[in-house]
């Protein structure tokens, strides 16, 4: 061992630890953001398929949304974390590619977050997209719009509203659940923290740290989203009961 | 695909052990979390200034908890609390921190706490949510504050709450996979995942667990579509 090497760290340095799990705050906001974008573009399909009158795709968006609310979502993450990887490799080897490829702890995260929570959006948009009166998309195509000018300027700034719920809802459910990527690895705020009480012997400060992160983003992102939906609702009628 | 390896009898076996430990923890996390929801619910919609400090500490907890990840909570608990030297000294003879030895009562413990601020916010939603009239109908009958609670307003309450609960109910059977982030207890994700570690069959072995997941999931839906319809039969709409 080198001369002034030290296996734990003294005392002073714990701010370290504190500022390392702050990093790892920003790869927490990361793999959220990201896996947000996966949801709502996977939800926006969902919904579509769920809505349109082909059988088959209506079938297939089902089984999406059935599996994916019924198993867990570290299952799925462990499957396709593990899984993947084989599975990409047995691919590449039979395509004929001779080296080896890892799938990055992000990537997993991302993609198994952002498919997961897609399957919960499917139904919150489908029900958004519902409450919207037909007459409105029909009035826009019979003004000569296509069908993505009509979701984009008619149904989609009305579907906001009906949305935001169950999309406030899904979106404080997929922050709590990026803490799960720690389990494949990835360097996030939980993981920091689990490794910083492991190592400085600490059981309890790290933890709560990112405990009170997550509580900060939790609350940040209600607090937002409520604004959001003040400004959605704007000149709809309040009834008092 | 190597199924066979699953269905190898020391494998079953494995997937066994699993599913009685998560049915356990689900189970009894669910019924603790049940009565402690239940008492949290009713400081949370009391509104003697007597309980002022109190609803405001169950509010702060049910806050906390909704706010920040089950996995932190699991690890709060078992590398946290199970780990000070207070309640070490004591695991060995002192109740309650007997308790504290066992990894499985650490991941109950967090499960319970947990499902019960969710289902306690939930309860007291659709207790406040009671219509005037019944309340008033209770009181204009002579029934103390205690009787309106415990013969109008709970009764409905907890009807209502069903299918919120349903959804709880199934989140906290896919929370209970957590329990495999804890060393030293095989539910259905560890065995899963033992499996995975010494066959190097991730497909296969976690395949298997996510079936198992997805029928205990079926059976509780269906579970729960029955109760709804025996118990909030009466809010559904009228057929002609």
């Amino acid at each position: 061992m080198r001369p002034g090497y030290q296996l734990l760290p003294s005392a002073p340095s714990l701010s370290g630890y504190y500022l390392s799990i702050l990093q790892g705050a920003q790869l927490t906001v990361g793999v959220s953001l990201a896996s947000l974008a996966v949801a709502i573009v996977l939800g926006l399909l969902g919904a579509s398929a769920k809505l349109s009158g082909s059988a088959g795709l209506k079938g297939l968006a089902t089984v999406y949304t059935t599996v994916v609310r019924g198993v867990p979502e570290l299952v799925l993450m462990l499957l396709i974390f593990y899984g993947g990887t084989i599975g990409l490799n047995e691919a590449l080897r039979w395509l004929g590619w001779g080296s080896r490829v890892d799938i990055n702890p992000f990537v997993a995260g991302v993609v198994t977050i952002g498919f997961i929570y897609g399957g919960y959006m499917t139904e919150t948009f489908r029900g958004a997209i519902l409450a919207i009166p037909k007459g409105q998309n029909e009035a826009a195509r019979a003004f000569g719009m296509g069908a993505f000018t009509a979701f984009w300027r008619i149904t989609l700034p009305q579907m906001v509203r009906y949305a935001l719920p169950g999309f406030t809802n899904n979106w404080l459910v997929l922050i709590k659940t990026t803490a799960l990527v720690s389990l494949i690895g990835l360097h996030e705020m939980t993981y920091l923290a689990r490794q910083a009480s492991a190592a400085t012997r600490e059981p309890f400060v790290f933890l709560l740290f990112a405990a009170a992160l997550f509580l900060i983003y939790t609350s940040v992102s209600l607090w937002a989203l409520r604004w959001v939906n003040a400004r959605y609702s704007l000149g709809t009628k309040r009834v008092q009961l | 695909m190597r199924w066979e390896v699953v269905f190898q009898p020391q494998n079953l076996a494995l997937y066994a052990e699993g599913l009685t430990t998560t049915l356990w923890l689900l189970g009894t996390s669910l019924l603790a979390g049940g009565v402690l929801a239940l008492l949290c619910a009713l400081v949370l919609t009391s509104s003697s200034r007597a309980l002022m400090p109190l609803r405001w500490l169950t509010s702060a907890y049910t806050y906390c908890l909704r706010g920040t990840p089950l996995l932190i909570q699991v690890y709060l608990i078992y590398y946290g609390l199970a780990q000070l030297e207070f309640v070490q000294s004591r695991w060995d003879a002192v109740w309650p921190w007997t308790y504290f030895k066992e990894a499985l009562f650490c991941a109950w413990l967090a499960f319970t706490l947990n499902t019960a601020a969710y289902t306690a916010e939930m309860l007291a939603g659709a207790m406040r949510e009671t219509s005037a009239g019944e309340i008033e109908a209770a009181q204009a009958m002579g029934m103390s504050h205690a009787k309106v609670l415990a013969r109008v307003v709970l009764p409905s309450a907890m009807r209502r709450t069903l299918p919120a609960y349903s959804n709880e109910v199934v989140m906290m059977l896919h929370s209970t996979s957590l329990a495999s982030a804890v060393p030293a207890i095989t539910d259905i994700t560890s065995a899963a995942s033992r499996i995975y570690a010494r066959f190097f069959l991730p497909f296969e072995a976690y395949l298997f667990a996510a079936a198992i997941y997805l029928s205990i999931t079926f059976v509780l839906v269906m579970g729960f579509r029955w109760a709804e319809k025996h118990f909030l039969g009466y809010l559904a709409p009228q057929r002609a």
